[in-house]
Protein backbone atom coordinates (compact mmCIF):
# COMPACT_ATOMS: atom_id res chain seq x y z
CA UNK A 1 0.00 0.00 0.00
CA UNK A 2 1.57 3.61 -0.59
CA UNK A 3 1.05 6.57 1.47
CA UNK A 4 1.28 9.95 0.86
CA UNK A 5 2.17 12.73 3.12
CA UNK A 6 1.91 16.43 2.18
CA UNK A 7 2.43 18.30 5.28
CA UNK A 8 5.54 19.58 7.00
CA UNK A 9 6.71 17.07 10.21
CA UNK A 10 7.34 20.11 12.42
CA UNK A 11 3.69 21.34 11.70
CA UNK A 12 1.47 18.41 11.65
CA UNK A 13 1.10 15.16 13.30
CA UNK A 14 0.55 13.38 9.71
CA UNK A 15 3.65 11.73 9.44
CA UNK A 16 3.81 10.70 13.16
CA UNK A 17 -0.37 9.07 12.31
CA UNK A 18 0.85 7.41 9.17
CA UNK A 19 4.33 5.75 10.67
CA UNK A 20 2.22 4.50 13.79
CA UNK A 21 -1.01 3.25 12.23
CA UNK A 22 0.01 1.62 9.01
CA UNK A 23 0.92 -1.79 8.41
CA UNK A 24 3.75 -1.02 6.19
CA UNK A 25 4.31 -0.45 2.48
CA UNK A 26 5.32 2.47 0.74
CA UNK A 27 5.43 5.99 1.86
CA UNK A 28 5.69 8.84 -0.42
CA UNK A 29 6.70 12.29 0.93
CA UNK A 30 5.39 15.46 -1.44
CA UNK A 31 4.97 18.78 -1.00
CA UNK A 32 5.92 20.16 2.63
CA UNK A 33 5.95 16.81 4.11
CA UNK A 34 9.53 16.73 2.03
CA UNK A 35 11.03 18.60 4.94
CA UNK A 36 11.11 15.39 6.69
CA UNK A 37 13.39 13.55 4.15
CA UNK A 38 16.11 16.36 4.91
CA UNK A 39 19.25 16.44 7.24
CA UNK A 40 18.96 17.76 10.59
CA UNK A 41 15.10 17.68 11.24
CA UNK A 42 13.98 16.87 13.81
CA UNK A 43 11.54 14.69 12.74
CA UNK A 44 14.77 12.50 10.90
CA UNK A 45 14.50 9.73 14.14
CA UNK A 46 10.77 9.41 13.14
CA UNK A 47 11.40 8.81 9.26
CA UNK A 48 14.59 6.25 10.37
CA UNK A 49 12.73 4.27 12.93
CA UNK A 50 10.02 3.81 9.74
CA UNK A 51 12.03 2.57 7.28
CA UNK A 52 12.40 -1.05 8.37
CA UNK A 53 8.61 -1.25 7.71
CA UNK A 54 8.30 1.20 5.00
CA UNK A 55 10.31 1.76 1.78
CA UNK A 56 10.51 5.52 1.64
CA UNK A 57 10.39 8.20 -1.26
CA UNK A 58 10.33 11.72 -1.69
CA UNK A 59 9.22 13.93 -4.78
CA UNK A 60 12.36 15.73 -6.32
CA UNK A 61 11.06 18.53 -7.50
CA UNK A 62 9.33 19.43 -3.97
CA UNK A 63 12.83 18.87 -2.46
CA UNK A 64 14.73 21.29 -5.15
CA UNK A 65 12.22 24.29 -5.04
CA UNK A 66 12.24 24.29 -1.44
CA UNK A 67 16.09 24.78 -1.83
CA UNK A 68 16.73 21.49 -0.28
CA UNK A 69 17.31 19.18 -2.70
CA UNK A 70 21.66 18.49 -1.32
CA UNK A 71 20.21 17.71 1.70
CA UNK A 72 18.50 14.05 1.34
CA UNK A 73 18.93 11.34 3.99
CA UNK A 74 20.17 8.61 3.75
CA UNK A 75 17.74 5.56 2.83
CA UNK A 76 15.37 7.59 1.31
CA UNK A 77 14.62 6.82 -2.56
CA UNK A 78 14.59 10.50 -4.93
CA UNK A 79 11.53 10.16 -7.26
CA UNK A 80 10.47 12.50 -10.17
CA UNK A 81 6.40 12.94 -11.35
CA UNK A 82 6.69 9.46 -13.41
CA UNK A 83 8.17 7.39 -10.47
CA UNK A 84 4.95 9.07 -8.42
CA UNK A 85 2.87 7.57 -11.00
CA UNK A 86 4.62 4.20 -10.76
CA UNK A 87 4.16 4.21 -7.19
CA UNK A 88 0.51 4.89 -7.56
CA UNK A 89 -0.14 1.80 -10.20
CA UNK A 90 2.20 -0.31 -8.80
CA UNK A 91 0.32 -0.26 -5.24
CA UNK A 92 -3.28 -1.98 -5.01
CA UNK A 93 -4.41 1.16 -2.75
CA UNK A 94 -3.31 4.19 -1.72
CA UNK A 95 -4.05 6.09 1.55
CA UNK A 96 -3.21 10.11 1.56
CA UNK A 97 -2.57 11.33 5.49
CA UNK A 98 -4.39 15.07 4.58
CA UNK B 1 -6.96 37.02 -22.81
CA UNK B 2 -6.23 39.77 -25.43
CA UNK B 3 -3.21 39.80 -27.05
CA UNK B 4 -1.68 42.56 -29.26
CA UNK B 5 0.13 41.69 -32.91
CA UNK B 6 2.91 43.72 -34.11
CA UNK B 7 5.00 42.77 -37.18
CA UNK B 8 3.58 39.44 -37.58
CA UNK B 9 4.00 38.01 -34.00
CA UNK B 10 1.28 37.91 -31.18
CA UNK B 11 1.83 38.96 -27.56
CA UNK B 12 -0.82 37.47 -25.05
CA UNK B 13 -1.87 40.74 -22.96
CA UNK B 14 -3.68 41.05 -19.70
CA UNK B 15 -6.85 43.07 -19.53
CA UNK B 16 -5.05 46.22 -18.53
CA UNK B 17 -2.41 45.37 -21.62
CA UNK B 18 0.51 44.00 -19.61
CA UNK B 19 2.48 41.41 -21.16
CA UNK B 20 1.29 37.73 -19.56
CA UNK B 21 4.43 36.22 -20.98
CA UNK B 22 7.80 38.18 -20.00
CA UNK B 23 9.77 35.92 -22.55
CA UNK B 24 8.09 37.40 -24.88
CA UNK B 25 9.38 40.84 -24.92
CA UNK B 26 11.28 42.36 -27.57
CA UNK B 27 11.98 45.63 -28.40
CA UNK B 28 9.24 45.51 -31.48
CA UNK B 29 6.77 45.20 -28.66
CA UNK B 30 8.23 47.57 -26.31
CA UNK B 31 8.04 50.31 -28.95
CA UNK B 32 4.46 49.52 -29.73
CA UNK B 33 3.33 49.66 -26.09
CA UNK B 34 5.16 52.71 -26.20
CA UNK B 35 3.10 54.06 -28.78
CA UNK B 36 0.08 53.34 -27.23
CA UNK B 37 0.82 55.44 -24.07
CA UNK B 38 1.62 58.19 -26.23
CA UNK B 39 5.70 57.76 -25.59
CA UNK B 40 8.45 58.04 -28.15
CA UNK B 41 11.12 55.67 -26.74
CA UNK B 42 14.25 57.94 -26.06
CA UNK B 43 17.99 56.75 -25.15
CA UNK B 44 16.87 57.77 -21.37
CA UNK B 45 13.23 55.47 -22.11
CA UNK B 46 15.49 52.91 -22.34
CA UNK B 47 17.69 53.09 -19.65
CA UNK B 48 15.05 52.99 -17.41
CA UNK B 49 13.45 50.15 -19.32
CA UNK B 50 16.39 48.09 -19.26
CA UNK B 51 17.10 48.70 -15.68
CA UNK B 52 13.56 47.71 -14.67
CA UNK B 53 14.38 44.21 -16.62
CA UNK B 54 17.21 43.78 -14.95
CA UNK B 55 15.76 44.05 -11.63
CA UNK B 56 13.32 41.66 -12.23
CA UNK B 57 15.77 39.61 -13.42
CA UNK B 58 17.60 39.98 -10.00
CA UNK B 59 14.73 40.34 -7.97
CA UNK B 60 11.46 38.61 -9.39
CA UNK B 61 9.49 41.28 -8.71
CA UNK B 62 8.97 45.21 -10.51
CA UNK B 63 9.96 47.72 -8.01
CA UNK B 64 7.50 50.20 -6.03
CA UNK B 65 8.01 54.22 -7.90
CA UNK B 66 9.42 55.12 -4.42
CA UNK B 67 11.67 51.85 -4.62
CA UNK B 68 12.73 52.78 -8.12
CA UNK B 69 13.40 56.21 -8.21
CA UNK B 70 16.29 55.71 -5.23
CA UNK B 71 17.95 52.43 -7.40
CA UNK B 72 17.97 54.61 -9.99
CA UNK B 73 19.91 56.98 -8.72
CA UNK B 74 22.49 55.22 -7.23
CA UNK B 75 22.87 53.48 -10.73
CA UNK B 76 22.26 55.91 -13.45
CA UNK B 77 23.60 59.17 -11.09
CA UNK B 78 21.51 61.13 -8.68
CA UNK B 79 20.27 63.73 -11.03
CA UNK B 80 17.94 60.50 -12.59
CA UNK B 81 17.05 59.36 -9.41
CA UNK B 82 14.08 62.33 -9.21
CA UNK B 83 10.33 61.36 -9.58
CA UNK B 84 10.33 64.83 -11.53
CA UNK B 85 13.00 62.95 -13.71
CA UNK B 86 10.84 59.98 -14.12
CA UNK B 87 7.75 61.56 -14.19
CA UNK B 88 9.05 63.42 -17.11
CA UNK B 89 9.77 60.52 -19.34
CA UNK B 90 6.90 58.77 -18.14
CA UNK B 91 4.06 60.90 -17.11
CA UNK B 92 1.21 58.79 -16.66
CA UNK B 93 3.83 56.95 -13.48
CA UNK B 94 7.11 55.34 -14.20
CA UNK B 95 6.14 52.47 -12.28
CA UNK B 96 2.64 51.48 -14.58
CA UNK B 97 4.51 52.53 -17.99
CA UNK B 98 7.81 51.76 -17.61
CA UNK B 99 6.93 48.33 -16.25
CA UNK B 100 4.23 47.82 -18.79
CA UNK B 101 6.44 48.51 -22.04
CA UNK B 102 9.58 46.40 -19.98
CA UNK B 103 7.45 43.44 -19.87
CA UNK B 104 6.99 43.50 -16.62
CA UNK B 105 3.82 42.98 -14.57
CA UNK B 106 1.97 46.08 -12.50
CA UNK B 107 4.63 46.72 -9.46
CA UNK B 108 3.94 45.43 -6.61
CA UNK B 109 2.50 48.05 -3.49
CA UNK B 110 1.07 49.91 -6.83
CA UNK B 111 -2.35 50.27 -5.47
CA UNK C 1 9.00 59.63 12.55
CA UNK C 2 7.50 60.11 15.92
CA UNK C 3 4.50 58.25 15.39
CA UNK C 4 5.56 55.50 13.30
CA UNK C 5 4.16 52.27 14.89
CA UNK C 6 6.15 48.83 15.05
CA UNK C 7 4.55 46.52 13.15
CA UNK C 8 5.76 42.64 12.59
CA UNK C 9 4.71 39.94 10.59
CA UNK C 10 4.93 36.99 11.59
CA UNK C 11 5.47 33.89 9.22
CA UNK C 12 5.48 30.36 10.70
CA UNK C 13 4.24 28.41 7.16
CA UNK C 14 6.68 26.93 4.92
CA UNK C 15 7.09 28.11 0.97
CA UNK C 16 4.80 26.86 -1.73
CA UNK C 17 2.76 24.41 0.24
CA UNK C 18 0.48 26.75 1.17
CA UNK C 19 0.28 30.66 0.04
CA UNK C 20 0.88 31.99 3.61
CA UNK C 21 4.89 32.94 2.67
CA UNK C 22 3.98 34.60 -0.95
CA UNK C 23 0.75 36.82 0.79
CA UNK C 24 2.88 37.87 3.26
CA UNK C 25 5.51 39.02 0.90
CA UNK C 26 3.39 40.90 -0.77
CA UNK C 27 1.91 42.93 2.09
CA UNK C 28 5.02 44.04 3.35
CA UNK C 29 5.99 44.66 -0.06
CA UNK C 30 2.73 46.76 -0.62
CA UNK C 31 2.81 48.33 3.28
CA UNK C 32 6.57 49.31 3.52
CA UNK C 33 5.15 52.47 1.28
CA UNK C 34 3.90 53.62 4.51
CA UNK C 35 7.08 54.67 6.67
CA UNK C 36 6.53 52.43 9.68
CA UNK C 37 9.03 50.41 11.72
CA UNK C 38 8.26 46.74 10.50
CA UNK C 39 10.15 43.64 11.51
CA UNK C 40 9.82 40.58 9.95
CA UNK C 41 9.76 37.25 11.63
CA UNK C 42 10.30 33.94 10.85
CA UNK C 43 8.86 31.40 13.18
CA UNK C 44 8.20 27.42 13.22
CA UNK C 45 8.82 26.28 9.25
CA UNK C 46 8.71 30.05 8.40
CA UNK C 47 12.51 29.72 8.73
CA UNK C 48 12.35 27.53 5.17
CA UNK C 49 11.08 30.77 3.38
CA UNK C 50 14.67 32.27 3.63
CA UNK C 51 16.17 28.92 2.23
CA UNK C 52 18.89 30.18 -0.34
CA UNK C 53 19.35 27.93 -3.27
CA UNK C 54 15.04 27.53 -4.27
CA UNK C 55 14.24 25.69 -7.82
CA UNK C 56 10.91 25.96 -8.58
CA UNK C 57 11.17 24.99 -12.05
CA UNK C 58 10.42 21.17 -11.67
CA UNK C 59 6.98 22.29 -9.27
CA UNK C 60 6.08 25.55 -12.25
CA UNK C 61 5.91 27.68 -9.69
CA UNK C 62 6.97 31.34 -9.27
CA UNK C 63 10.36 31.18 -7.02
CA UNK C 64 9.82 34.28 -5.26
CA UNK C 65 12.37 33.80 -2.44
CA UNK C 66 14.87 36.52 -4.78
CA UNK C 67 11.97 39.45 -3.66
CA UNK C 68 13.64 38.51 -0.03
CA UNK C 69 16.76 39.97 -1.30
CA UNK C 70 15.01 43.19 -2.62
CA UNK C 71 13.51 44.18 1.15
CA UNK C 72 16.33 46.14 2.10
CA UNK C 73 15.55 48.19 -1.09
CA UNK C 74 11.71 49.10 0.56
CA UNK C 75 13.72 49.89 3.30
CA UNK C 76 12.53 46.46 5.52
CA UNK C 77 16.20 45.83 7.56
CA UNK C 78 14.58 44.14 10.56
CA UNK C 79 14.38 40.09 9.96
CA UNK C 80 14.34 37.61 12.91
CA UNK C 81 14.68 34.16 12.61
CA UNK C 82 13.49 32.12 15.71
CA UNK C 83 17.23 29.81 16.75
CA UNK C 84 15.03 27.07 18.06
CA UNK C 85 13.13 26.70 14.94
CA UNK C 86 16.44 27.00 12.65
CA UNK C 87 18.24 24.07 14.41
CA UNK C 88 15.08 21.97 14.96
CA UNK C 89 15.34 22.23 10.90
CA UNK C 90 18.85 21.33 10.57
CA UNK C 91 19.66 24.68 9.39
CA UNK C 92 22.44 27.77 10.43
CA UNK C 93 22.65 31.29 9.53
CA UNK C 94 24.90 30.69 6.24
CA UNK C 95 21.77 28.69 4.84
CA UNK C 96 19.44 32.52 4.33
CA UNK C 97 19.88 34.11 1.26
CA UNK C 98 19.32 37.39 3.54
CA UNK C 99 21.55 38.46 6.45
CA UNK C 100 19.07 37.89 9.66
CA UNK C 101 19.43 38.35 13.55
CA UNK C 102 18.97 35.03 15.30
CA UNK C 103 16.94 35.41 18.44
CA UNK C 104 16.15 33.05 20.98
CA UNK C 105 12.45 31.77 21.50
CA UNK C 106 12.36 34.37 24.47
CA UNK C 107 13.78 37.07 22.76
CA UNK C 108 11.37 36.83 19.93
CA UNK C 109 8.17 36.77 22.19
CA UNK C 110 9.88 40.34 24.31
CA UNK C 111 10.45 41.63 20.94
CA UNK C 112 6.60 40.41 19.87
CA UNK C 113 5.02 42.41 22.74
CA UNK C 114 6.74 45.04 21.79
CA UNK C 115 5.03 45.73 19.13
CA UNK C 116 1.59 48.05 18.04
CA UNK C 117 0.27 45.86 15.39
CA UNK C 118 0.73 41.66 14.91
CA UNK C 119 0.29 40.51 11.67
CA UNK C 120 -0.12 36.40 11.26
CA UNK C 121 0.84 34.33 8.04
Amino acid sequence: MLHIINKSPLTSVSLNSCVNTAAGGDILLIEDAVYAATKGNAAEAVLQAAMGRFKVYVLMPDLEARGLGDRLMAGVNAVDYGGFVDLTSNNKSCQSWL
Amino acid sequence: MSSIEVGGKSYETDEEGYLVNLAEWDMEVANYIAQTENISMTEQHWEVVNFLREYFEEYQIAPAVRVLTKAIGKKLGAEKGTSEYLYGLFPYGPGKQACKIAGLPKPTGCI
Amino acid sequence: MSDAKKFMFVNRKAPYGTIYALESLEVVLITAAFDQDVSLAFLDDGVYQLKKGQQTKGIETKNFSPAYRALEDYDVEKLYVEKEAMEARGLTEEDFLVDVTVLSRAEMGALMDEQDVVLSF
